[in-house]
């Protein structure tokens, strides 16, 4: 069996081979040229940067949290120290690292090229809303200098209104900003999906990484206001004690709670539904196959952003709603969790009668798909109402989701990442190396967070900071775990750095993937496309991709 | 052998201290276990259904032995057995759950009621018959327990692993679970909800006792004043006995028998009298006026505090006459307060 039978990659004659002169990075030079830019690609990079920059510093709180949990008792830090480790751990990760992540690089990167358009709608909003997401991340880091915050990620009235001294405002407002940043992010993709199409791009030829992306942006749209509409209600209600949520001056404490996740639960599918478009990318291309049941794919997406924003009292299950309430969130909530099993048995079925290749974009979704189970039936765990009670608030919960959001989501980040490097650099990564790091990472991930559904069941509650001896070897399994799982997330940076000088020269199409973008030159130009395509075909149409006359030559200059 | 001492150490812990479940300690924990071990189950059926199909697909079509796909469109019958069968089985989760719930925040009429006040960062126990706990709290097996609980600041949330009961502690309101405990025992108390600086402190014991045990606790550790009398006392101290004396000139409403009972407010509502309407009574009487009465109550917001409350709608919920309130509840405070009038207290 020859190297050739078991990878797609097709690179260029590397001896004559050069990374086309003209393209977007080298388009214009200096500092400025990037700061001032309206290209929806430099803005992705400009992202790329900057969340990668808040992942490492939230990633060092996470480390920190294990270092403490390593033994029982509150030896390592203070308990208000500790405390600030998970509520800057938690607000970096989710409202600067998991919110933008794919959308804002990937998704800004390729939805524009994926559509056949020369950029985003409003390029000058793109730009503005990576200048709030900075404004954002500096008011985080600079409440963190000034002795950070510690109410928790949730931000729970009273104790963030009226019991703490640390600066609840300051954080607040920094992801009010923020918000703002996803939210003209989302009206963005909207617009341009809607009104930005090439010419036989019909919605259903559209790539499902773009349908993904716009039921993100409609719940971008629709739930982040309300997330800065409770957000400033604490901030006046701290400054002023205007009483919304004091019930000594006839306020109810519990509404903050339903205002926040009306947002944050709808968030989490902000987070993971971008994830799910690469995750289709990738397994049709490394399966050379449609995806199976586009159209299903396709609206299953829609169908988790419409039931995402009927679920949020599922995290309210035991702070006495109504029985009634409970009942009908809890069906709800399994409602929703249906078009996840949809997705997940498609993309297994794109597999069937494939012609299928193990890269590193593959490796990592196939890691995506079996964390990502994993993470989506233990969420039937709490949403099914009695179970709930026992799970809610303990280290099971803490499991859950970081199966979901590292699980899922960072794999498909990781995925996309690897997948599209090429494109967006023009270099291929080192794929031996990048296979390991997919492997260790999954290794590490299981041993981190496996032994917190035990903890949990166990009856750990999160956020503690000291614990009952019993529980240590779990807590010793899962910090070891968490040192793997660092190591496997600091290969990728540094090999990916290593390619942007060192990387084989990629070409075009090196995976022979069938999207627009990977029929235009890498890096692209600053317009994308010297000429407007014309869509003629299906996505994924790998009979189009054979029979294509190739009239781009691969090497320029 | 060359085991290292560490190693071995950590070894032998592992072996003796494995517990992959809490133990079992009341009558719904083998309820939850059961449901449990359903949705385990369905976890790794769907783990390796998933793995499977992944597993033989990767081998059989992997590009060495299958080069070229063969495009497949998909098939309307997959999407619907795949769309109904998870839909089947999460239904089957949710009424499972649903029943489980309903079981656990909704008490049996017999069982016996203990209030639970969380502040930072502990926990109080007040029984009825007087016996005060911090962090920790004595129980019977074989009796419903009935916790009837409030938060004097923040939110905290009462756990018990091993009942597998949990309860959010709200404040300003009145929240409850029950249980029944079934072996002897201690086991953890938690709060689960972060409620600030020393969070993983508000950790106690629940002592489960036999019931000869537990009688013999009872009557050894109590203060010696029921929560009832406790409320008394504080219904005299705070003149409240001025108002509410039950005579008919009165200016406050008769408060006997009032628990459990139907009331007409002036703003044309019916209310059925609880612990929590009490306790709102007492801290905003002007929205909780008695149809017939003027609303001249003073707010007692601030000047009470929730284990004060506890006691009053304590000995409000045992008031059956107001042969008491009328015959030995003078304070000097009162007498000065209100001078004899027709129909006023006797000496």
């Amino acid at each position: 069996m020859s190297e050739q039978d078991n990878t797609i990659l097709r690179l260029p004659d590397q001896s004559t081979a050069r990374v086309p002169k003209k393209n977007f990075i080298t388009a214009e030079d200096g500092l400025l040229s990037w700061l001032l830019t309206g290209d929806h690609k430099r803005i992705a990079m400009l992202y790329l940067i900057s969340i990668t920059v808040f992942f490492f510093i939230g990633g060092a709180f996470a480390g920190l949290i294990r270092l403490e949990l390593l033994t029982p008792q509150p030896d390592l830090v203070a308990s208000d120290t500790y405390n600030k480790f998970f509520t800057m751990h938690g607000v970096i990760m989710v409202f600067l690292f998991l919110v933008p992540s794919v959308p804002a690089t990937l998704g800004n990167f390729l939805i524009p090229i994926m559509l056949g358009a020369r950029d985003l709608a409003f390029p000058k909003i793109n730009l503005l809303s990576w200048y709030l997401y900075v404004v954002g991340g500096v008011m985080v880091l600079a409440t963190m200098v000034l002795g950070g915050v510690d109410t928790g990620w949730t931000f729970t009235t009273p104790l963030s209104t009226h019991y703490l001294n640390t600066h609840v405002v300051t954080t607040a407002m920094a992801i009010f900003v923020a918000g703002f940043s996803s939210i003209f992010t989302g009206l963005n993709f909207i617009v341009t999906i809607h009104r930005m199409r090439c010419p036989g791009m019909t919605w259903f030829r559209m790539p499902l990484f773009v349908w993904a992306h716009y039921a993100a942006s409609i719940l971008m749209v629709l739930g982040t206001p309300v997330l800065a509409i409770s957000l400033t209600l604490v901030a006046l209600e701290r400054l002023f004690g205007i009483g919304v949520f004091d019930p000594t001056k006839g306020g109810d404490p519990l509404l903050f709670q339903h205002l926040f996740w009306f947002y944050s639960h709808p968030a989490v599918y902000i987070m993971i539904l971008p994830g799910m478009g690469v995750i289709s990318e990738v397994i049709s291309t490394f399966s050379r196959k449609r995806v199976f049941g586009y159209t299903a794919v396709a609206f299953s997406s829609v169908a988790i952003a419409l039931f995402g924003f009927f679920v949020w009292e599922h995290h309210m299950f035991i702070m006495g709603v109504s029985n009634y309430s409970a009942l009908v969130f809890s069906l709800l909530t399994m409602l929703v969790a249906v078009p996840s099993a949809i997705k997940i048995f498609n993309w297994s079925f794109t597999l069937q009668k494939g012609s299928i290749t193990f890269e590193t974009p593959m490796l990592y979704a196939f890691g995506f798909m079996g964390l990502f189970t994993i993470g989506g039936l233990t969420g039937v765990f709490l949403g099914s109402l009695g179970m709930d009670i026992h799970l809610t608030e303990t280290y099971f919960i803490v499991a859950h989701f970081h199966f979901v959001m590292v699980g899922g989501m960072l794999m498909a980040f990781l995925s996309g990442v690897h997948f599209w490097w090429p494109k967006m650099t023009g270099r291929m990564y080192p794929e031996t190396l990048s296979k390991m790091a997919a492997v260790v990472t999954f290794i590490g991930f299981n041993l981190t967070f496996l032994p917190q559904f035990i903890l949990g069941y166990l009856g750990m509650p999160r956020r503690y900071h000291a614990y009952p001896p019993e529980f240590q070897i779990l807590n010793v399994l899962s910090t070891a775990g968490a040192t793997v799982l660092g190591i496997g997330y600091m290969l990728p940076i540094l090999y990916l750095a290593w390619s942007l000088k060192y990387g084989p020269v990629a070409g075009d199409n090196p995976w022979q993937a069938t999207g627009l973008e990977w029929q235009i030159q890498s890096p692209p130009l600053t317009e994308n496309f010297t000429e407007i395509p014309i869509m003629d075909h299906e996505a994924y149409d790998y009979d189009w991709l054979e029979h294509k006359t190739k009239p781009e030559v691969t090497t320029v200059g | 052998m060359g085991i290292s001492p560490v190693l071995w150490q950590f070894l032998v812990k592992w072996l003796t201290n494995s517990a992959l479940f809490p133990p079992e300690a009341s009558t719904v924990a083998p309820w939850m276990d059961s449901l449990y071990f359903f949705l385990l189950g369905m976890t790794a059926t769907g783990l390796l259904l998933v793995g499977a199909i992944i597993t033989i697909f990767s081998l059989r079509y992997r590009r060495s032995v299958h080069p070229v796909a063969t495009q497949i469109e998909g098939s309307t019958l997959l999407e619907a057995t795949w769309t109904i069968i998870p839909l089947g089985i999460f239904l089957v989760a949710f009424v499972w759950g649903a029943l489980l719930y309903f079981r656990i925040y909704n008490p049996p009429v017999n069982s016996m009621n203990i209030y639970i006040v969380g502040k930072q960062w502990m926990w109080k126990a007040e029984h009825p018959g007087g016996q005060h706990e911090i962090n920790a709290l004595h129980v019977p097996t074989g009796q419903p327990v009935q916790l009837t609980m409030i938060s004097q600041d923040v939110f905290h949330s009462f756990s018990i692993p091993a009942f597998r009961i949990k309860r959010e502690v709200i404040p300003g309101r009145y929240s409850t679970v029950w249980f029944e405990a079934t072996t002897p025992g201690e086991y953890h108390l938690f709060c689960t909800q972060y409620c600030g600086t020393n969070h993983s402190q508000m950790i106690g014991t629940i002592t489960v006792l036999s019931p000869d045990d537990y009688k013999k606790w009872t009557e050894e550790s109590t203060s010696g004043m029921s929560l009832a009398q406790n409320g008394e006392r504080l219904f005299a101290s705070m003149g409240c006995n001025a108002c509410h004396s039950g005579n008919a000139a009165a200016r406050g409403p008769s408060l006997a028998g009032v628990y459990g009972s139907t009331l007409q407010l002036t703003n044309g509502s019916q209310v059925q009298v609880n612990d929590a309407y009490l306790r709102d009574a007492i801290l905003n009487p002007s929205e909780h006026v008695t149809a017939g009465y003027a609303p001249i109550m003073p707010t007692y917001q601030g000047q009470i505090s929730e284990d004060g409350l506890i006691d009053l709608v304590e000995y409000l919920k045992t008031l059956h006459t107001n042969y008491r309130v009328q015959q030995t509840l003078t304070t000097p405070e009162a007498d000065q307060a209100s001078p004899p009038r027709s129909g006023a207290v006797k000496p």
